[in-house]
């Protein structure tokens, strides 16, 4: 027998799930995370091997979720300092690297870039040639502020990646391999600010998500799991570790993503609304075709801007801890939370605090602590407190929907006990088996994937043509990236004409995924 | 006369979009650039029409391009000097200050990037007082001003002069320079006098859009709504409160052209709400009836954070507040809205004044 371990490592918890081969949930196990991440790990894997009573080498892939280098980012914690190239001259040079950073991030990387020769246009033809001795005298400059990692991007990269090429190739002759550099077309798509942005970041946690992924193959290495190790990312899908250790930005919005997928999996359904009660919030998100609909606006991390694609969420301030207030004639539920100290605040456990978790148990929704404790609550109080929990999630339902329409509706998540079988707006409301370990599930059963984003020039060679060669290319990154070629297939395909002006430029964003190759 | 700040720029930014009636696009980069500007070169002068002497030149200034194109190449830096060198040499005479064709997306913000990068004062005018999707509709082309000469400059240092027999020329070859230049270029247009400016310009609408802008910014601080303090500045009206419940959008013209439906809710219950646009919004109509139309503005507002959404923006599920105010007076003149009047979008509907619509809906 074959199976694979997923491990969630949340702000609250580090959950950790064995599937089998056929996607049964053979074990699971919830443990509190900790602050240096592997005791976690290591507690919810000692748990679930317990609990599953398989050989640890018969573990195959080990996926592990973990928004370890965002609060890294957030809290400004462990950053390298970087040095930054940008080629764009004679573009560019009005609009500089770091503009726009929040002032307490700067300290933390230094503020260190030069600005050189090159870049393409829009269809990938040179801007300007870039100048291997100016480079050099760049690169240089930089290397005498002491700079841990360097961060390269160049105008229209996303379409024409030879000059960051060129970079990385020179930056070696100077630096040596030890010093690690991160190219922008590899990290972003259009917008070259955001781009350079997240390049920035990825270079800045290199070293901090290195460490983090280290203690987890020692982690599994103790407990005699020689599995294949694999980091989720933000679309859902799976980076094999070595990878991850390149690309560690691409791992940020991973949380989030993680619920969604495993809400998918539990619940059978592809297109749905996703409903994760915490202890203190609800995230909503959209499941389209099994994998989260993205957002279209720049996301923030820790302050800067950058234009990575995260799961298009509405958080609002409902979980299992928030307060219960009567008011006159409302009754206010949120957005104070009594947080992880629900299991002695609340009623329920004997604590002094009406929590939304008292009020689904007065109402028979849940058994949860002591019923006794809250059977004398006010029936009028428990039916507002009650309409007033499912009209709040109702509205974020109805904004995140597209269509008017009635859609499907999966929770998950330890406070989704207090939302009812019926929602307005929902076809149907699934509230599956395992829901509280549903990360960690979406951890485990992530596939592999390939994304392409570039402008392209449909005039020369015809739409169709351009649409093969893109689709085609998307593949080939899911096979690179540890895919089998057999079950790829594209999954998302967005063409967008350049409005405004007469011409045949089109972006084409097309993304394509596959399941693990054996093997892997 | 007043200094524009760095930290005037997001007001300036949110205001404009306000007053752009839905259209502009994401203001970012020109907030951006302007604000990296005054924090280089020093704070922008704000002077009033009246300050410009009749004679004096003044050329107004503007990016064009696909957006997501100046997103990806940036400016030089240079470029203003590039296109006010060229418009000066043509005219023989300096340039006295610089100024907006538009209020919205980031050409509200580029002029101040312009002028503080050549040390040249703004005039708090533009040539809309709002924003439109044609390069001829401004109101300067209602006093015989031409677009021509036009300095259309890219990033390298490349610039073309256009001098052509109408606007429509402009509008065709600009378009032409601009893709050759790979898609972005800065342009200087509508070059006229001090003379010509005081009776043409919309006056005032630079301030205007800061007020706004502080207006709402403020109002979000003390979590408060900061409507009623829009319509007050901006003599405006409610004309809906409710949630978006269709958006079509076409872009097969070159514009986005589109309906958003509307649903109402609290007081607006049980009501409907069309907007249609094309980049900007052009007609509002509650329950079938108009009750606000082009050249009037209409803009959409974020319900919680009364922050504006523009027309690429809206989407499903959105609950809003819909805005309607007065054009400037020059609009409404035969002229004016033969250019821009809703007959000129093509609708089968006689211009009638926000201020009368609302008060036939009143009685």
């Amino acid at each position: 027998m074959s199976y694979r371990l997923g491990i969630d490592v949340g702000g609250t918890n580090t959950d950790a799930v064995i599937l089998d081969v056929n996607d049964r949930v053979v074990a699971k196990a919830k443990r509190p995370t900790t602050e240096d991440i592997s005791s976690g790990i290591r507690e919810a894997v000692d748990a679930v091997l317990a609990e599953s009573q398989i050989d640890p080498t018969h573990i195959v892939n080990a996926m592990l979720g973990t928004t370890h280098s965002t609060n890294a980012i957030v809290e400004r914690r462990g950053l390298s300092k970087i040095g930054m190239l940008r080629l764009c001259a004679p573009s560019g040079l009005g609009v500089p690297p770091f503009l726009d950073w929040p002032p307490d991030i700067i300290p933390h990387l230094g503020k260190h870039f030069e600005m050189v020769k090159g870049g393409y246009e829009y269809n990938g033809t040179p801007l300007a040639q870039p100048d291997s001795g100016e480079i050099r005298q760049a690169l240089e400059r930089l290397g005498e502020k002491k700079i841990e990692a360097l961060a390269v991007s160049c105008v229209f990269s996303p379409v024409n990646n030879d000059q960051e090429l060129l970079v990385r190739g020179i930056a070696e002759e100077v630096f040596g391999k030890s010093l690690p550099v991160s190219l922008s077309s590899e990290i972003g798509s259009i917008g070259i600010l955001e781009r350079e942005n997240a390049t920035i970041l990825n270079a800045a946690i290199l070293k901090i998500a290195s460490n983090a992924y280290v203690s987890f193959q020692n982690v599994l290495l103790e407990h005699g799991v020689k599995a294949n190790l694999f980091i989720t990312q933000n679309d859902g899908t799976l980076m094999a570790v070595d990878y991850a250790r390149l690309y560690p930005v691409f791992t940020i919005a991973s949380g989030p993503t993680n619920s969604l997928r495993g809400a998918a999996f539990l619940s059978g359904l592809s297109d749905a609304v996703v409903v994760d009660v915490g202890g203190t919030t609800t995230d909503v998100g959209i499941l389209k075709s099994g994998f989260p609909r993205e957002s279209t606006t720049a996301v923030e991390i820790g302050g800067v801007r950058t234009n990575f694609r995260m799961p298009d969420l509405i958080s609002i301030g409902l979980g299992g801890g928030s307060l219960v207030k009567a008011e006159e004639d409302v009754v206010r539920v949120g957005p104070e939370s009594v947080g992880y100290r629900i299991t002695r605040e609340a009623r329920v456990f004997g604590g002094n605090t009406l929590t939304a978790t008292d009020i689904a148990v007065a109402a028979g929704m849940a058994d949860i602590g002591d019923p006794q404790s809250v059977k004398d609550l006010d029936r009028g109080l428990l039916r507002r407190a009650g309409e007033r929990i499912k009209g709040m999630v109702e509205e974020v339902i109805d904004r995140m929907k597209t269509t008017s329409e009635d859609i499907p509706v999966v929770t998950v998540g330890g406070g989704s006990i207090l939302l009812p079988n019926t929602l307005k707006g929902a076809s149907k409301v699934s509230k599956p088996e395992n829901f509280e370990v549903a990360n960690a599930i979406g951890a485990a059963i992530s596939q592999i994937s390939g994304s392409i984003d570039g402008v392209f020039d449909v005039a020369s060679k015809g739409r169709e043509a351009v649409i093969d060669e893109v689709k085609d290319a998307a593949v080939q990154e899911a096979v690179k990236a540890g895919a089998d070629s057999k079950t790829v297939e594209i999954v998302e395909l967005e063409e967008i004409p350049l409005a405004y002006l007469p011409s045949n430029a089109v972006r084409f964003r097309v993304k394509a995924v596959g399941k693990l190759k054996k093997g892997w | 006369m007043r200094y524009l700040k760095a930290s005037d720029i997001d007001f300036l930014a949110i205001g404009a979009a306000v007053l752009g009636s839905g259209g502009g696009g994401d203001p970012y980069l020109g907030k951006l650039m302007a604000k990296e500007a005054i924090l280089e070169k020093g704070d922008v002068r704000l002077i009033d029409v009246n300050e410009v002497p009749d004679e004096e030149l003044v050329i107004p200034s503007a990016m064009m391009g696909a957006p997501s194109v100046m997103l990806e190449k940036l400016p030089n830096g240079k470029e203003p000097e590039a296109a006010f060198r060229a418009v000066e040499s043509f005219f023989g005479k300096k340039a006295y200050a610089t100024m907006s064709i538009e209020a919205g997306g980031i050409n509200s913000c580029i002029p101040v990037y312009t002028a503080a990068r050549l040390g040249l004062p703004l005039v708090d005018v533009d040539g809309m007082g709002r924003a439109f999707p044609e390069i001829p509709m401004v109101t300067f082309s209602l006093g015989g001003v031409k677009a021509s000469p036009m300095v259309v400059c890219d990033e390298k240092g490349n610039k073309v002069v256009l001098e052509t027999i109408n606007n429509a020329w402009i509008e065709t070859l600009s378009r032409t320079v601009t893709v050759a230049m790979g898609l972005s270029s800065m342009i200087g247009l509508y070059v006229m006098d001090g003379k010509t400016l005081k009776e043409f310009g919309v006056r005032g609408t630079i301030s205007l859009a800061i007020e706004i802008g502080h207006r709402i910014i403020s109002a979000h601080k003390r979590k408060e709504s900061p409507v009623d303090s829009i319509l007050e500045v901006t003599k405006g009206y409610r004309l809906f409160e409710g949630k978006v419940t269709d958006v079509q959008r076409d872009l097969t013209t070159g514009f986005v052209r589109g309906k958003a439906h509307f649903e109402g809710i609290d007081r607006y219950r049980g009501t409907g709400f069309r907007l249609d646009f094309q980049n900007e919004n052009l007609v509002g109509m509650l329950d079938g009836k108009p009750c606000a139309m082009v050249p009037d503005l209409i803009t959409v507002l974020d319900r919680e954070t009364g922050s504006p959404i523009t027309t690429e923006h809206l989407r499903y599920g959105q609950r809003v507040m819909i805005i309607g105010m007065p054009c400037a007076p020059i609009w409404r003149t035969e002229k004016g809205l033969a250019q821009v009047g809703p007959r000129y979008f093509k609708y089968d509907i006689d211009y009638e004044p926000i201020e009368e619509l609302m008060k036939r809906r009143a009685s």
